[in-house]
């Protein structure tokens, strides 16, 4: 798979099609970007489950936080992982154990191998993105910071991603 | 992104919606611009409010600290200048631009990213006269020093660079005198300082020369000019590559380190490719204000909606109005890249193979006296200081822009006693030709 590029069609696909995302280096600092992301992205109607072993037992945005995937009781969809890329590599081996079907590495985050092993194990890998920002730009959201979000349309609502689209033009309007 | 008009044709029809497939004429038409959600409205609605509706305490707070997107404030954001803003990143192949009140405003908000007090940049010294004006004076009372050099050896920008430098900013086709700026050499020369180039693309627009692709990093727009295209607003635009990266160094502190005025957090960490954007609105428009009017926007995003066609015209009468006086008896040079005699020519088929745009300037046999006659002379082309109008402009600098400078200054600017500036418009070629011709018989 070529990913240095991704077609839209395929994220939307991912982002509509999960409900469950397992943030692993979720943070409980409110100005950190994992914070951001997860705010936003609980906001759209997902459930975000903090994955940090710092925090483990606590609550951040109202969810328990585990100490690594392996304890999370309930099923994931996707996991997103919010470390470097080195750290990248054992975390989606974990993800592969639990059997998530999407492994999603933020921004700044590669690694090839590993994406090697997932594609092998039969996830879908999407590396050096954010999901706040696609979910943003494929719902015009983007866009109202004057961002290139690549998509045009004569429709009057878009075909919109995600679960609930509280804030996207596609729901609040109607 | 595709800048030619044949290539949309050669990509196999799918519904593949990715943006490479469109072409420049069908972005600058449709990029950012969806029929209005509520409404259906097809051309995009002059969202005339000041500010926008919280949903709730929480959505505010989210706002406010940048953790969703959304409305808060039209000095920020308001959603018929967000229309403008994504056509431009869209039609310079960049990832985000910021619109503002003028082309001097654009560079305002640039610069102000960058350069803390103490700060320097390399600049070309042929630029527009007011950004010349802009980088002396009030640059330097904010700390911000320029270092201008000789544009035509992009050697001249590595020999001025010094440890303090944060920027080299040029114009790729410059006002006024159909001078082209080698960029690619100036890019590289910028990314091994490990700093950005700044270009600013106003004269030549993104229909004739795409900055990115030659290794720009930032594009600055005076919309005011062939953009809007009619003369009738004033704006401006700063568009990111989001190639650049700002933690390479340590030069970039308000992009790479924790921002205190947001709570300590970090644009480059938070926004990635897009963080200079978000910086440039929420720190640069909100703290320094110049923002655009939702009604020039709107003229402005209908003037780029035939952007395409304008410059190809612009393109063709130059071209026949720069051959005509070259052969007039009483024009002694035209300075257009257009024409085999330009020094210029080579770079203008390198970097803008659609023709290198349509102003120019021309020397006067009869000199000083001879530019004041022809500018009144003129009964159809219009003697006022803009350019990038529909309508031919004319202007004799040393008597009217560029009568505070000493002879000696005017020529170093190319602005000599008997340089005439022409901005040519799309009327028939032969009418303005007629007209210059007989504006040439008094001078
Ligand atoms: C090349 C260029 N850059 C910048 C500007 C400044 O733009 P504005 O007048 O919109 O502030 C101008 C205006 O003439 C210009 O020609």
């Amino acid at each position: 798979m070529d990913h240095d590029h991704y077609s839209d069609a395929l994220l939307r696909k991912i982002l509509n099609d999960t409900k469950t995302i397992a943030m692993v280096g979720a943070s409980a600092n409110w100005n950190r970007p994992s914070f951001f992301a997860m705010k936003y992205l609980q906001s759209k109607g997902y459930r975000v489950i903090p994955v940090n072993p710092r925090e483990a037992g606590t609550k951040i945005l109202g969810e328990t936080a585990y100490a690594n995937l392996k304890d999370i009781p309930d099923k994931v969809d996707m996991v997103d992982i919010f470390r470097n890329s080195k750290a990248a590599g054992p975390i989606t081996d974990e993800a592969i154990e639990i059997g998530a079907p999407v492994i999603w590495m933020q921004l700044g985050v590669r690694n090839e191998d590993a994406a090697k092993r997932a594609e092998e194990a039969g996830a879908t890998v999407i590396m050096n993105r954010c999901p706040k920002i696609e979910y943003g730009r494929l719902n015009a959201e983007l866009s109202w910071s004057g961002i290139n979000s690549g998509v045009i349309s004569s429709k009057r609502t878009r075909k919109a991603s995600g679960p609930m689209r509280r804030g996207g033009f596609s729901s609040r309007r109607h | 992104m595709s800048s030619t008009p044949e290539q949309p044709d050669e990509q196999p029809p799918g519904d593949d919606d990715d943006f490479e497939v469109y072409g420049f004429e069908t972005l600058a038409i449709h990029a950012g611009a969806a029929p209005d959600p509520t409404t259906g409205a097809r051309t995009t609605p002059i969202y005339a409010t000041a500010s926008y509706v919280f949903d709730d305490v929480d959505h505010a707070a989210s706002l406010y600290n940048l953790q969703t997107f959304g409305f808060i404030y039209s000095r920020l954001t308001n959603p018929t200048v967000s229309v403008l803003e994504e056509r431009l990143a869209a039609l310079e192949n960049g990832r985000g631009a910021v619109a503002c009140g003028s082309g001097h405003a654009a560079q305002l908000l640039a610069f102000s990213t960058l350069l803390q007090a103490g700060d320097e940049f390399v600049a070309a010294r042929n630029l527009y006269g007011g950004s010349i004006n802009q980088f002396s004076y009030v640059f330097k009372n904010f700390g911000w020093n320029c270092h201008f050099v000789d544009p035509t050896d992009p050697e001249n920008f590595r020999k001025a660079l010094t440890p303090k430098c944060k920027a080299i900013f040029c114009e790729n086709l410059a006002n006024p005198g159909g001078i082209i700026v080698d960029i690619e050499k100036v890019a590289e020369i910028a990314h091994e300082a490990g700093i950005p180039l700044i270009v600013d693309n106003t004269i030549a627009t993104p229909y004739l020369c795409n900055p990115f692709d030659w290794g720009a990093d930032l594009i600055t727009h005076s919309l005011t000019k062939y953009l809007c295209g009619h003369g009738n607003s004033l704006g401006g635009a700063v568009i990111e590559s989001g190639k650049f990266d700002w933690a390479q160094n340590d030069k970039f502190p308000a992009l790479s380190q924790p921002t205190e005025s947001y709570h300590g957090m970090t644009f480059y960490e938070t926004f990635g490719d897009f963080g200079f954007t978000m910086h440039a609105r929420a720190v640069g428009l909100r703290d320094l204000g110049p923002t655009l009017s939702p009604f020039n926007a709107f003229l402005i995003i209908t003037g780029i909606e035939t952007l395409g066609l304008r410059m190809e015209r612009h393109v063709q009468n130059a071209q026949a109005v720069a051959e005509f006086l070259e052969k007039h008896p009483k024009v002694d040079w035209v300075s257009y890249a257009g024409l085999k005699s330009s020094e210029f020519y080579d770079l203008a088929q390198k970097y803008m193979p659609k023709g290198p745009g349509g102003l120019f300037t021309i020397g006067l046999k009869g000199g000083y006296d001879a530019g004041v006659r022809m500018v009144e002379a003129c009964e159809l082309c219009s003697h006022l200081a803009n350019v990038g109008d529909t309508r031919t402009l004319i202007l004799h600098p040393a008597s009217t822009t560029h009568r505070q400078l000493t002879e000696e200054q005017q020529r170093a600017s190319g602005s000599g006693p008997e340089v005439i500036r022409l901005s040519i418009g799309l009327e028939t070629a032969s009418d303005i030709i007629r007209d210059l011709d007989q504006a040439l018989s008094a001078a």
